[in-house]
């Protein structure tokens, strides 16, 4: 298989306008990835299935990662002149990473026998911008991937062909696999006369039967 | 061997095959099979459209066994989620653990000492055989062969599960695997005895297909059902026996040549027609390619240690990064997906379910079918609820 850079350049020269970005991976396991942007993702990914040196017929793995909003507090050590003297001061630097969605795609070759090839894709926020285009109708295997995806974080597929939740109910509304996802006290509370009976039981066993 | 080679090239149909809906449908009748079904393997359903006998769509239904198995190992340090892995397939809980210990040994860096990979791949293989070996019983069970064959496969099992049980003190939650390596050593006189099973398994798989492979109603019943074409198959991700019936020469063992893979000789049995016969035979042979490695394993396994002098039980803090390890599971391709943010808990813990992504075409290969086979195709795709749902 191509280096990361190298399919990142023809990606680049074969749909005008896409931009890709390397996403580095420090860990051992050295298996970087390649973020598209969202206006160009379904192009990029005919494009990596059709050529024929790449050859990305096999979407193995489909995934969401929920990215809330981070502030990171660094010291920083300045110069600045106070009292007319110049010193040297530490200032604590508040840097906030905007919160975002994301949609990682695993891709292997069954004809040429590479891969994996790691695709991101990105929401725009958390909260009211959470479209990614679909997948699915380059790879029929994201269908129900990206279903669960949209049902545990909540990230909307344009161009899905079946966009339902999956594995939690219909009537179901918040998307579990968020990581400030608060889960209910009790998932399938009915209102039931259970409480007023109580209520009313503590009284006659206090002898005001009948009030 | 080819399926061909294997069954003297024999090709039975007794029933015309399916053709669409002649135009003028019918009054259509809407189903729900399921979810307490003996035929779907577990908690599943499909709604079903029929006309007359023939379906005309089938949804399925999920997520009646679902439990966050992700969310919850967000919160759990990295080897609390080896338990829980047992569950996620609960017949072959030994290639589960083999699946996510691979994708930590990726995250982390870790190197698995040579007799531990020989004994991950002996356990990885029994796990196969007895998977395969019910996954034919089952098959035939749903077709009507009450009992029986189900019984031989099971006997078979109980036997791959005493080794289990021997080595890892479970018979189906082994939780066995460990980064870096295995838990304990095999117990003495673990290794003869599964030599005697290797030697024996061959009467059994003799005994199964001199039954079976020619039996008039299985062929009747399953050639030219539900077939799935190779170009859909790698379209829609099938992986597993799944995808080789159609054709589709991709065995993760071959290709990725995970562990020790390199060193045994096996070859990767391929379907011709992508129906359910070709399914059920690609496990029947895959079962004897398994015996090779198993017979090669159990000579060859060397002396040494079983663990990595470099992994760590407590305060296990894989760098940041991210890992994807995949293996072929009985049932097709496992891959656990890891991000790690330097912390004891994995940040995003994702599990790549065969299964599950195998349903993808439960449709596809139903429609025009009769409602009596949507329960043999299914049957033949070999889902455990505990995987799909998670």
């Amino acid at each position: 298989m191509e280096t990361l850079a190298q399919i990142k350049a023809r990606i680049e020269a074969a749909v005008a306008g896409a931009v890709v970005e390397m996403v580095p991976n420090d860990s051992p396991s050295g298996q970087h990835s390649l973020w598209v942007d969202n206006s160009h993702a379904v192009a990029v990914a005919q494009f990596l299935r059709e050529d024929p040196e790449l050859r990305f017929d096999f979407c193995s793995n489909v995934t969401g990662v929920d990215w809330p909003e981070t502030e990171r507090t660094e010291k920083v050590k300045t110069t600045r002149l106070v009292d007319g003297v110049e010193t040297s001061v530490e200032e604590i630097r508040k840097t906030k990473r905007p919160g975002f969605l994301e949609v990682v795609y695993h891709l292997y070759s069954v004809a040429l026998k590479h891969g994996p090839l790691i695709l991101r894709l990105r929401t725009e926020n958390r909260s009211d911008q959470v479209q990614v285009p679909s997948l699915t109708p380059v790879w029929r295997g994201c269908e129900f991937q990206e279903r669960e995806v949209f049902d545990l974080f909540g990230v909307v597929f344009t161009g899905h062909p079946d966009l339902r939740r999956i594995l939690m109910w219909d009537e179901f509304t918040d998307h579990p696999m968020r990581k400030d996802y608060v889960e209910p006290d009790d998932y399938e509370y009915e209102p039931t006369p259970h409480d007023e009976v109580l209520v009313k039981a503590r009284r006659s066993g206090r002898g005001e039967a009948g009030t | 061997m080819s399926i061909a080679a294997a069954t003297n090239g024999k090709r039975h149909r007794l029933v015309p095959p399916p053709s669409p809906a002649d135009g003028a449908l019918g009054e259509l009748l809407e189903i729900s099979m399921g979810p307490q079904h003996p035929s779907t393997h577990g908690v599943f359903r499909m709604n079903l459209v029929l006309d007359g006998e023939r379906v005309v769509k089938l949804k399925p239904v999920f997520g009646y066994l679902h439990r966050n198995h992700e969310k919850i190992a967000e919160s759990m340090s990295y080897l609390g989620s080896m338990p829980y892995t047992d569950r996620l397939d609960y017949f072959c809980s030994l290639t589960n653990n083999w699946a996510y210990a691979l994708a930590v040994e990726k995250l982390a860096g870790l190197q698995v000492p040579e007799r531990a990979e020989y004994i991950r791949v002996i356990t990885a293989e029994l796990t196969r055989l007895q998977n395969h070996a019910c996954l034919g019983g089952f098959l035939l069970q749903d077709m009507g062969a009450s009992g029986t064959p189900l019984m031989y496969a099971f006997r078979e099992r109980e036997k791959i599960l005493d080794l289990f049980e021997a080595l890892t003190g479970a018979r189906m939650m082994c939780n066995y695997m460990r980064f870096g390596g295995c838990r304990c050593d095999l117990p003495p006189g673990w290794r003869e005895q599964a030599q005697r099973l290797v030697a024996e398994f061959p009467a059994f798989l003799d005994e199964f297909e001199a039954l079976l492979n020619e039996n008039e109603i299985l062929m009747a019943r399953t050639q030219g059902v539900g077939v799935l074409p190779a170009s859909l198959a790698v379209n829609a991700s099938i992986s597993g026996p799944m995808l080789r019936a159609s054709g589709v020469n991709y065995d993760i063992r071959k290709v990725d040549r995970y562990g020790i893979y390199d060193r045994f000789d096996f070859q990767v049995p391929l379907g011709e027609h992508g129906d359910v016969y070709d399914r059920y035979m690609v496990r029947i042979l895959e079962m004897r390619e398994s015996l090779k490695i198993l017979r090669a394993a159990l000579a060859d396994l060397p002396e040494g240690p079983i663990m990595d002098p470099k992994a760590r039980l407590r305060g296990f803090r894989p760098k940041p990064g991210e890992a994807y390890g995949r293996i072929e599971a009985p049932k097709g391709e496992l891959g656990f997906y890891l991000i790690s943010e330097g912390g004891p808990h994995p940040y995003r813990y994702r599990v790549r379910p065969p299964s599950f992504i195998n349903l993808t075409i439960l449709e596809d290969m139903c429609l025009g079918q009769l409602v009596a086979d949507v329960v043999i195709i299914l049957g033949s795709v070999d889902i455990v609820l505990g995987e799909v749902d998670r």
